[in-house]
């Protein structure tokens, strides 16, 4: 190759590592990237702001299992990209973010638009880098996809001055990776295998409590034959949902804090938890010195500090989610699937006695429950749910049924309001074909909509259903529970006219405000395929979520709903 | 007091590296005794000294594993390694006191390296625990400034090995 740009460099490393979108807003640092960027075959989106170009590189890879990419600038551009870097690290998002820095000579002396873009994203990343030479970036890159997308996948960051991106390079393929500190287990423990069979074999009351880790790597298939083999129940985490298929018998679904009844108490009457690819997190366990008492535990994870930060582990098994459950089948072997008939009593009475409920009258307002029942029943759940933060997510995860893995995309770790617009629109960008509809709060909806600026003007046709209370449901559910009903700061008063928002920002506009007009806006929207759909359903504002354990208490002590208040 | 524990860190020398070690312990919350860093015989590389509480011990070390430039961490055995500490000591030494604190130092081998007309400062080399017993006793004439080192350790050479290979 002929001597080129360290931007150029850049752009043909993209390339090389298979890059096909990359998300991002141009501005002076980063300016040398976007000139060569047009002569790409990789596409650019434009979002309107850093922190959606960063959540779009998210959806993306939730949608299509590849590593996401996203540009900014320096100083604001990069310091907007915090809240994605840190998202993705909680939720093990692969990402590759490029920002722009200024010139090295200036690199410290508070020039325009400079922000310590390493130091501030060190925390929230999974590794950073600051390129100070121009024959460092076709290296630099092919470690940080290496990075990003091994192990336990996360965000990386590279930094490169304005000076190195002009300077004088010959691109040329990266060479062997050199990295002596990162060697990722990924295969387990034989022995500790064995003894995790032995322990299942042995259990009466075991659960398999898996999360995100399985959608990592990729194991559904292996996660259902051994249920089927062990016979054991399955609990998911909010992450992992669709793990496994809602619709097998044995998947009782998700657990904890706002989880169904029947989940959450068999880990508490659990005699046996096989954790896999889970973390143990406190929206799962509540209390944790009173969370799964009963319970010996086998935790299977690839990133070894997860084992034993919250609760230490009787098997402690270091691996890729998919390689253990192909060696826990393996050493199951032959065996008889055990009787759990007893088990199995247990927990189906307890799923006769506590169903998820809500009541939708005739007459009355629309039930938040309801809408997502009818766009289930309409699209017959095949559509990839995209959701922000609150009630509608919790109520999003309950009331879909999940057949399949990476078609549940939410910030659960950071709990990030207003994930859901731009990664409905990163998703889509990955997965063209499929039906990408987000279920979105009001309150959510309002701090990233501009993203269905980019939805519109990029042809990238997702559906968006604002859940609208009129207020931050979810605060409002624990004032009115835990701070006598003092609504403070939580009521977002009369709000917007979303069909003429949509309708300015070159989207569709549909309203329901009746229960009987929720089935005919919906069912239009699914009819409309080449413009972005905003459908607005105007819904009852003081609809709680239940069942909730109270943060930090005994997931023995569950609230069924407003009767047991 | 709680039990110590010394871990020897080595980590690629880039830049940030110790950054990134310091924000990892920080983040975490993890009580850290003393950090010390230098380069080591390999190239490339740097070692660091981490004195932390045990309680803390497995998470400290799995955490500061994540970190990609962290290459190998390993626990050192309080009686098979050898533990360093250098401190620099200033003390209230005027004319009439000087003799009796001159012959306390010379019991723990400390170095006079600066002798002015009311102070004498003294250079302490050797395990924690004699630095800690020098200053028990130097203490009492009163201090005027101290500054010590983090401790740096090494593993002693495993002797059992080397019997195996001459037999
Ligand atoms: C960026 C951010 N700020 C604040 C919060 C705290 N918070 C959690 S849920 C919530 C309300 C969400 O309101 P809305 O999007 O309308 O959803 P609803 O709960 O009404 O379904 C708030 C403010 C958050 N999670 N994220």
């Amino acid at each position: 190759m002929s001597e080129t740009t360290g931007a150029h460099a850049l752009i043909k490393s993209l390339e090389h590592e298979g890059v096909e979108v990359a998300f991002g807003v141009p501005g002076g640092a980063i300016l040398p990237v976007y000139d060569p960027l047009l002569d790409s075959p990789i596409r650019h989106v434009l979002a309107r702001h850093e922190q959606g170009a960063g959540h779009m590189a998210q959806g993306y890879a939730w949608a299509t299992g590849k590593v996401g990419v996203t540009i900014a600038t320096s100083g604001p551009g990069a310091t907007n990209l915090v809240t994605p870097l840190a998202d993705a690290l909680m939720d093990s998002v692969p990402l590759v973010a490029v920002t722009g820095q200024v010139p090295t000579y200036a690199v410290g002396n508070d020039a325009f638009q400079e922000a310590y873009t390493t130091g501030i994203t060190l925390p929230a990343t999974k590794h950073n880098y600051f390129v100070t030479d121009v024959e460092e970036i076709s290296s630099v890159v092919h470690e940080a996809f290496h990075i990003a997308s091994s192990g336990r996948p996360g965000p990386v960051l590279i930094d490169i001055p304005k000076d190195v991106l002009n300077a004088r390079t010959v691109w040329s393929e990266p060479g062997e990776l050199h990295l002596p500190g990162y060697k990722p287990t990924t295969k387990p423990h034989p022995r500790r295998i064995a003894e995790a069979a032995e322990m299942i074999a042995a259990a009466e009351r075991p659960v398999l409590y898996v999360g995100g880790g399985i959608i990592k790597a990729e194991a559904t298939e292996q996660l259902t034959a051994l249920a089927e083999a062990t016979g054991a129940p399955v609990v998911t985490t909010l992450m992992g949902r669709g793990a496994m298929s809602d619709h097998h018998p044995n998947v009782l679904g998700m657990s904890g804090m706002h989880g169904v009844y029947t989940a959450t108490s068999a880990m508490q009457k659990a005699d046996l938890l096989v954790a896999i690819g889970v973390r143990f997190d406190d929206r799962v366990t509540g209390d944790p010195e009173a969370f799964a008492p009963f319970a010996k535990v086998i935790h299977a994870d690839i990133d070894p500090a997860e084992i034993g930060k919250v609760r230490e582990p009787e098997v402690p098994i270091v691996g890729d989610a998919r390689q253990v459950l192909v060696g826990l089948l393996e050493a199951w072997g032959e065996r008889e699937t055990p009787n759990l008939d007893k088990w199995w009593t247990t927990l189906r009475n307890w799923q006769e006695d506590y169903p998820l409920r809500y009541d939708q009258q005739d007459d009355g307002p629309i039930k938040p429950q309801y809408v997502i029942e009818q766009i289930y029943e309409a699209t017959g759940g095949d559509a990839t749910v995209v959701a922000g933060v609150g009630q509608h997510q919790m109520w999003a995860s309950q009331f879909w049924k999940f057949d399949d893995p990476r078609r549940w995309i939410n910030s659960g770790g950071l709990g990030t309001m207003g994930f859901a617009v731009p990664a409905a629109v990163g998703a889509k960008v990955g997965t063209p074909d499929e039906l990408v509809y987000a279920i979105d709060g009001d309150g959510c909806f309002q701090m990233t909509f501009q993203e269905m600026i980019t939805a519109a003007e990029e042809n990238v046709p997702v559906k968006v259903a604002v859940i609208n209370n009129r207020a931050y449901g979810m605060v409002r559910q624990w004032q009115r529970l835990f701070y006598n009903e003092r609504f403070s700061a939580s009521d977002l008063g009369s709000g917007i006219d979303y069909v003429k928002l949509a309708e300015g920002m070159g989207c569709v506009g549909l309203r329901a405000e009746k229960p009987e007009e929720v089935a005919d806006v919906v069912s239009r929207s699914l009819e409309i395929n080449d413009r972005p759909v905003i459908t607005e359903f105007v819904v009852d504002r003081d609809e709680m979520v239940f069942p909730m354990v109270p943060a930090g208490g005994s997931n023995d002590i569950i609230i069924n709903g407003p009767e047991d208040l | 007091m709680t039990e110590q524990h010394t871990l020897s860190v080595l980590v690629e020398d880039k830049p940030g590296v110790l950054a990134r070690v310091a924000s990892t312990l920080a983040r975490r919350g993890f009580n850290i005794h003393s950090l010390a860093v230098g380069p080591t015989a390999e190239a490339g590389m740097s070692k660091m000294t981490v004195v932390v509480n045990a309680p803390e011990l497995e998470q400290v070390k799995k955490q500061l594993h994540k970190l990609i430039n962290v290459v190998k961490i390993t626990e050192l055995d309080q009686h098979f390694a050898i533990e360093r500490e250098i401190m620099l000591v200033r003390v209230n030494a005027p004319p009439g006191k000087r003799g009796e604190i001159l012959e306390v130092a010379s019991i723990f081998k400390a170095t006079a390296v600066d002798v002015a007309a009311n102070s004498i400062t003294f250079q302490v080399t050797g395990q924690p625990a004699k630095i800690n017993d020098f200053l028990d006793l130097i203490r009492p004439y009163g201090m005027m400034d101290l500054v010590k080192s983090g401790r740096i350790a090494l593993a002693r050479e495993p002797k059992a090995r080397k019997l195996k290979a001459t037999g």
